[in-house]
């Protein structure tokens, strides 16, 4: 479309000869005023990784699971599941608005334990989605459409970057509540607590089931019964996300404890799942979005609204990963495989923790890395500053986001003592 | 007392509903000419034999992993899509100012779409643009532009019911009064739900018309008619080589069989390379906070098929045995509709192209095939015509004239 950049004077071309085209090099464009986006800062660090030709070069950066040569993984189970699909010979009809049945429920049941009540009386819907960035959208849409009470989403300071544009984009605004505490490395309980109690009644609190991200500081159980209690009194609404179940300690159950706690305790939570890295079906977009609801009428009408809020986004979801996903899981043998690789990724990562820090104290370090073995899953808070951070990339060719935050997936026996050496080299 | 206690029951989206209530009919006899799939004349669904072959050359490949695509998706996949939409010769692609967004589906290219627009079109965040879509369309498109935000959309003139054609001098009209800056969303081919196009002569007259006035245009491709590649993209390659930027949303759904995998493709065209490199840059946030990156298995499909000459030509072919049973139901239909007498003109029938007819049947008519006849299709009267086999043919020609000389 031809025009000038401001808009105010019309050209009528008549007769257009086809070999001419109508452009002339003073019509600009309809796009000469959108800005260049700012590089997104995670995803960013892989692009200036990949830039880099230092050979000891490491990507400590996107969360995504390496084995100890520092390759992709493909799980087993992954692998033969899909030669089971694929000797099925099943139709690439359209999948259900809300996504495959069979991974819809092995989904939920994954989360909340088989004989959960909640299941039982059918009071959830689980909807499939694109990964946990869908699930967390489609919530954030539905919260905004749905929800009576204030606005403003309650996230942990710090949290997952993209939490807050998606929740943004959804309409809806954005709070937080102490969480972090930069001079432990820990978990600011006190400062937790004492925000919850002021957040107004009926707001939505967003809560990291497991290894919480960007952090890997999780409450311990004693501490969650007394957030439980408190969101309670300000009569909250939950929304957990769990990305990582699994992939914390090892142990499925384990890092669903937060979870179920709260649906004892009679929270009617909304939760998002992902199946990114557990199953280590990243591409594949494998994800899980719940509401658990008063009853399974109330449930009904909720899905609907859900099915309204995914048919303008993109129709349906896919079926590959969902597929992969409930085979795994509603098959007995590939199910017990899944559990022994996941807990053998966690322990891999445990194991690189526990390395960094004797490697650190090798090194000579003075300071205190205790937390480095505390947190919780994929990733590490490992205090450094963003001068700090800019030296390793620099000078050391390691990558991390700015925040100082490491993806130990991307640590290995053999870089494990070099990210030592160069952490050394920046914080003595 | 529930945060949830006030939400309403929706509605069901009509086409979904169709399909359960065919699925609840116990009648032998049923027919289901809802949604927009191919079957095979045994009506069943189909899987491209180029699809199943490159599946298995993907499960067996070792190298490859599940590993998070780019934002923007798969390299391979976004260039080879453009180019099939474009032609390889494009001059515009030659000018390094056509991009791409791997996308879920046509309806995730739709929807990337809208949302950018939404933001960057007529000053930032306009919401008040008017989005013309088709009368009638898609039901859907309504749906993605209502909620990327726009709160103006509205129906442009294009499908004459009395002379089952489409009303052109409607459309122009439409195109020569509507506000300044209003979005279009065109059908490239394939009209959906109607099956009627414009010809050549008459996109030029629409493209000579839009030239004049200030606007966008989205144009909605889907790649499934004729059988021909270059043909269905004839009015795509007419804009773009008449200087128009515009963004086309495609969909592999229907012409790959790929349906529940959700491969769609948005093609940019920019003015040049810089423009095209700001809206990138731009896509990608939108993408982040919608689905951070698209699913990989669909993709792989294509890019492999579409890259390779091999590949290449036998999905063509694998594209022309659906065209050509769709075609051979058209005539046939119409064929037994003439020989029955059946009251009308059913000449529409052969004349619209691709997946969808519009017969022409009023609702009380849809009503009384759908009850009695048990046969299922759109209130609107759109029916896929791959949902006929030579073994239903004559029961639905034969409940066609029945319904259409009891209920008026």
């Amino acid at each position: 479309m031809a025009l000038l950049k401001s808009n105010k004077v019309l050209y009528c071309l008549g007769n257009i000869s086809p070999s001419l085209g109508v452009l002339s090099s003073r019509h600009s464009s309809w796009w000469g005023g959108v800005q260049m986006g700012p590089p997104d800062p995670i995803l960013g660090v892989t692009e200036a990784f990949k830039k880099d030709t230092n050979p000891k070069k490491m990507n400590l950066g996107v969360g995504a699971y390496r084995d100890d040569q520092g390759k992709p993984f493909v799980l087993s189970c992954v692998r033969k599941a899909e030669a089971l699909i694929a000797a099925k010979q099943v139709d690439k009809e359209y999948l259900p608005i809300g996504g495959l049945g069979e991974f819809n429920k092995a989904c939920a049941q994954l989360a909340f334990g088989a004989d959960n009540e909640v299941l039982k009386s059918g009071r959830n819907i689980t909807v499939q989605t694109i990964s946990g960035t869908g699930s967390l959208r489609i919530g954030a849409n539905f919260l905004s459409r749905f929800h009576g009470g204030p606005r403003d989403v309650y996230l942990p300071k710090p949290s997952w970057g993209n939490h807050t544009p998606i929740f943004r984009d959804a309409g809806m605004q954005l709070k937080s509540y102490r969480y972090y505490d930069p001079s432990t490395c820990g978990f600011d309980f006190k400062g937790a607590l004492d925000d919850i109690s002021k957040i107004p009644e009926k707001s939505v609190i967003l809560l990291h089931a497991c290894a919480h991200n960007p952090t890997g500081v999780d409450p311990r159980p004693e501490q969650w019964k007394e957030i439980a209690e408190i969101v309670k009194q300000r009569q909250l609404l939950v929304f957990f996300d769990m990305a990582y179940q699994g992939f914390a300690s090892g142990d499925i159950d384990r890092d669903a404890w937060a979870v179920r706690y709260f649906l004892e305790q009679g929270h009617n939570i909304l939760l998002s799942q992902s199946f990114a890295k557990n199953m280590g079906l990243y591409g594949e977009r494998v994800g899980g979005f719940t509401v658990v609801c008063n009853d399974a009428e109330e449930a009904k009408r909720v899905e609907s609204q859900l099915k309204i809020l995914i048919r303008p986004i993109y129709s349906n979801p896919p079926m590959n990963g969902a597929r992969i996903a409930a085979t795994i899981l509603n098959t007995p043998e590939l199910h017990s495989v899944w559990l022994e690789e996941v807990h053998g990724m966690a322990n891999r990562i445990i194991k690189m923790r526990e390395q960094l820090v004797a490697g650190l104290k090798k090194e000579g370090s003075s300071h205190n890395w205790n937390h480095v073995i505390d947190q919780i899953g994929m990733f590490c808070f490992t205090g450094l500053k963003p001068e700090q951070v800019e030296r390793l990339s620099k000078e050391f060719s390691v990558y991390m986001t700015k925040d100082g935050r490491i993806s130990m997936a991307g640590v290995t026996s053999g870089n494990v003592a070099y990210l030592a050496e160069g952490i050394h080299a920046v914080t003595k | 007392m529930s945060v949830f206690g006030e939400v309403p029951q929706a509605a069901p989206v009509a086409v979904f509903k169709l399909s359960q209530d065919f699925n609840n009919d116990q009648c032998p006899d049923k027919v289901n000419l809802g949604v927009g799939a191919y079957r095979t004349d045994e009506g069943q669904p189909w899987i491209l034999p180029v699809v199943k072959k490159v599946e298995k050359i993907i499960v067996q490949d070792e190298k490859l992993n599940h590993e998070y695509l780019p934002i923007l998706g798969l390299p391979e996949f976004r260039s080879a899509a453009s180019k099939i939409a474009l032609g390889d010769d494009s001059p515009a692609i030659q000018e390094n100012r056509v991009g791409a967004v791997q996308c879920l589906g046509g309806t995730g290219a739709l929807k990337m779409g809208a949302e950018f627009l939404r933001r960057f079109y007529n000053g930032n965040n306009n919401t008040k643009t008017p989005v013309y879509v088709s009368a009638p369309t898609w039901e859907n498109h309504n749906a993605v532009f209502a909620n990327a935000g726009f709160e103006d959309v509205r129906p442009y003139k294009y499908w004459d019911a009395e002379k089952r054609g489409l009303d052109l001098a409607g459309f122009l009209g439409d195109l020569e009064s509507c506000p300044q800056h209003s979005i279009f969303v065109l059908h490239a081919c394939a009209h959906n739900p109607t099956g009627t196009d414009p010809t050549q002569e008459q996109w030029k007259q629409i493209a000579e018309v839009m030239m004049c006035r200030l606007k966008q245009n989205i144009v909605f491709l889907s790649g499934f008619r004729s059988g021909s590649l270059e043909k269905d993209a004839w009015a795509v390659r007419y804009f773009v080589s008449m200087g128009f930027e515009m963004f086309c949303a495609q969909s592999f759904s229907k012409n790959f069989g790929l349906y529940n995998e959700r491969v769609g493709n948005l093609t940019i065209v920019a003015r040049d390379v810089d423009n095209l490199k700001r809206v990138l840059s731009q896509m990608e946030k939108i993408v982040r906070t919608t689905w951070s990156n698209p699913p990989s298995q669909g993709a792989r499909i294509v890019a492999a098929t579409l890259n390779s000459p091999e590949l290449f030509a036998e999905w063509k072919d694998n594209v022309k045995t659906m065209a050509d049973r769709v075609l051979l139901m058209r005539a046939q239909l119409k064929a037994k509709l003439q020989a029955l007498g059946t009251p009308g003109t059913w000449d529409h029938i052969t004349e619209q192209i691709g997946m969808f007819s519009f017969t022409g049947l009023n609702p009380k008519q849809v009503e009384y095939m759908v009850k009695e006849k048990h046969i299922y299709l759109m209130a609107s009267g759109r029916i896929n015509m791959c949902g006929l086999t030579s073994k239903n043919i004559n029961y639905v020609a034969e409940s066609i004239h029945d319904t259409v000389t009891m209920v008026q």
